[in-house]
């Protein structure tokens, strides 16, 4: 099995995925930490002040403003009102949620690109591990081996597993080294409020607990990595079922963006939590930011996505048995 | 039924994809060191029937046994039995043709460096083994391929159209280095192919298939000097269509260009035919033994008819 996960991992090294994957990174990193530094600069030149507590003080009277207006759709409002105590909370304790250091940073953006910017590099990775051996042909010298055809897959998909790692491995380790020459490289130990959960639009605060960033850190990045793996779950199914790289990479991109979309769009629809892909932001549970759509929890999120992700495997692999080779 | 040495017997296959059946009842065997041609136009079921005799392909029906292994039961064993280049020689332009031959070594068991070394050697590729497959000529693939499919020391190489859009010194290389394997180091050869030319030249027997059903097997020296025709030039063509259709010995007449006439006939009556048609007056201006196409001898089997639906 080793020699079969070296060839697949080979031609993921040789076709030049990781690298382009990597430049995309070294490319993007740059831009949001700028991006996030000038956040941080624009509210204190409007606060005139670099207190954050001021600075929390004047986001919570902002978010209650809007909370006033009438055209306000009763989910918005649910949503404002959790993150106003959750502030209120950081307030109370002492907590200042935006301290800045590249340990931050790595958090925020990891939070923040779980949702569609690492999905969508996922996808780039996995779209056409199996569809580009059609494209090329290339199938029927693996498949005419003294090698069962289970195994030529299962090969594929642990490097891909492995590819996905590398990739997770490969954000953390740039966004801390790129976003520390602006914001510093300390912060590890700062603590990180978690144990936010949501019971009937109220925020429970009873488990609420403080853990070093570090840790925090940790956390996110299995849950990150959870997501990613499933994601390429998927995408290796689709990458079997289609043929054409264009076409495989075309229908993930869709679904990813299009859950993302729909979370937003109809948080009332309550089937949207068998989706697979409204489950994305698994760090959103760690954060404690209130989820749009209701009766969702983080082990109902896993258990969707590992539904999804097995259901995936054996379609995929009983395919992939089975197929004739025909073109 | 099946001798005990026979290589590769293949029996009752048929392959049905939706309701239309691709090959229909398939039988023949390949004896060891045989080059065994596998005969028929565009479309007649080679590729699928090839792409069966690898794996690729699930048969509706019947069986394949390599060297004694069932394809489909005992896939590994009778696998390795073979090496094969499906249509194209399927290699990652990415990797070197080193790194190609190292990935498929890879796949199997007990191949050794040495090994890599010695086929890529004996396909003569030693100086660019090094360099990208993508810099490569379409003859170098051809050769990386075959080079591929020895790596596991095969019984029978499978090659699915190998001269495809080779030149015609290319084409004359391989023929001797497919010769070359099957006298020296034993291997048997199957290869597919349209034109009959280059079964003729190259291969020992053939099994000739059309519209999915095998039409006839056997030695190539029988398939050919079984139709000899020989075109006639006469300036008058009708007078000697109808001298000829006199004649026991000519089987069949077809008239090509406006005095040029082709019938089947042996070989060894040109010259008594000749002096017949001097004494009728007739004047003779060509006589040339015909190259037969894979086209005439499917005429010849229905009879002239030229009607693809023809019972063959």
């Amino acid at each position: 099995m080793i020699p079969l996960i070296y060839n697949e991992w080979l031609k993921m090294v040789r076709k030049k995925r990781i690298w382009v994957i990597t430049l995309i990174l070294l490319v993007l990193i740059p831009i949001f930490t700028y991006a996030q530094f000038r956040t941080i600069q624009q509210t204190v030149a409007e606060m005139g002040t670099s207190d954050w507590r001021a600075l929390l003080q004047q986001q919570i009277i902002d978010q209650q403003n809007r909370l006033s207006s009438s055209r306000l759709p009763e989910e918005w409002r649910d949503w404002i009102k959790l993150s106003i105590q959750q502030q209120q909370y950081y307030l109370d304790h002492d907590i200042n949620p935006t301290a800045p250091g590249a340990p931050t940073f790595v958090r925020k953006f990891i939070e923040e690109s779980v949702s569609l910017f690492l999905p969508l590099l996922v996808v780039v990775l996995a779209a056409d591990i199996v569809s580009s051996e059609h494209t090329a042909g290339t199938i029927k010298s693996l498949l005419t081996r003294p090698v069962q055809r289970w195994k030529v897959l299962l090969s594929k998909y642990l490097a891909l597993l492995l590819s996905i790692s590398v990739l997770m491995m490969i954000t953390a380790i740039l966004s801390y080294l790129i976003s520390g020459v602006i914001f510093g490289y300390q912060g590890w130990n700062m603590p990180v409020l978690t144990g936010f959960q949501e019971q009937n639009g109220q925020l429970i605060t009873s488990f609420v607990h403080l853990v070093p960033q570090w840790k925090y850190i940790l956390m996110a990045y299995g849950l990150a990595w959870f997501t990613c793996v499933a994601v390429g779950t998927l995408s290796f199914m689709v990458s079997v079922l289609v043929r054409g790289t264009a076409a495989s990479m075309g229908v993930m991109l869709a679904a990813v963006i299009s859950g993302s979309l729909l979370a937003q769009l109809a948080p009332t629809w309550s089937m949207l939590k068998y989706f697979a892909f409204t489950h994305l932001r698994l760090t959103d549970y760690l954060s404690g930011k209130p989820i749009l759509i209701e009766g969702m929890s983080l082990s109902f999120s896993i258990l969707v996505l590992s539904v999804w992700s097995i259901l995936a495997i054996l379609i995929a692999f009983i395919t992939f048995q089975r197929r004739d080779v025909l073109a | 039924m099946t001798n005990p040495t026979t290589l590769l017997s293949v029996s009752n296959l048929t392959k049905k994809i939706g309701k239309r059946e691709i090959v229909h009842n398939l039988n023949f065997n390949v004896q060891p060191g045989e080059v065994y041609g596998f005969l028929g136009p565009n479309g007649a079921g080679k590729t699928t029937t090839i792409r069966m005799l690898v794996g690729l392909i699930r048969p509706t029906a019947g069986t394949i046994q390599i060297n004694g292994y069932d394809l489909q039961r005992q896939f590994i064993p009778a696998i390795r039995q073979i090496g094969c280049i499906v249509e194209n020689p399927e290699l990652y332009p990415y990797l070197t043709g080193m790194e190609n031959m190292r990935l498929f070594a890879r796949m199997m068991k007990n191949v050794s460096q040495t090994k890599i070394d010695e086929v890529i050697r004996l396909v003569e590729l030693d100086q660019r083994v090094h360099d990208l497959v993508k810099t490569y000529s379409l003859g170098m693939k051809q050769r990386l391929g075959i080079a591929q499919a020895l790596l596991g020391d095969p019984k029978l190489l499978i090659l699915d159209e190998p001269t495809n859009g080779l030149d015609p010194a290319g084409i004359r290389e391989l023929r001797t280095f497919i010769r070359m394997l099957a006298t020296e180091k034993g291997i048997s050869v199957f290869v597919s192919s349209h034109i009959l030319n280059e079964v003729q030249l190259l291969c020992d027997r053939v099994a000739i298939i059309h519209h999915g059903r095998i039409v006839k097997t056997g030695p190539v020296s029988d398939l050919i000097d079984q139709h000899p025709q020989v075109e006639w030039t006469v300036d008058e063509w009708e007078q000697a269509q109808t001298y000829f259709k006199s004649l026991p010995y000519i089987t069949t007449i077809q008239k090509r260009a406006h005095n040029i006439l082709r019938v089947q006939m042996p070989l060894e009556k040109i010259a008594e035919t000749n002096a017949k048609l001097l004494q009728e007056q007739l004047h003779v201006v060509g006589i040339r033994p015909y190259q037969q196409t894979l086209e005439d001898i499917f005429l010849a089997m229905t009879g002239g008819q030229t009607d693809d639906s023809a019972n063959l």
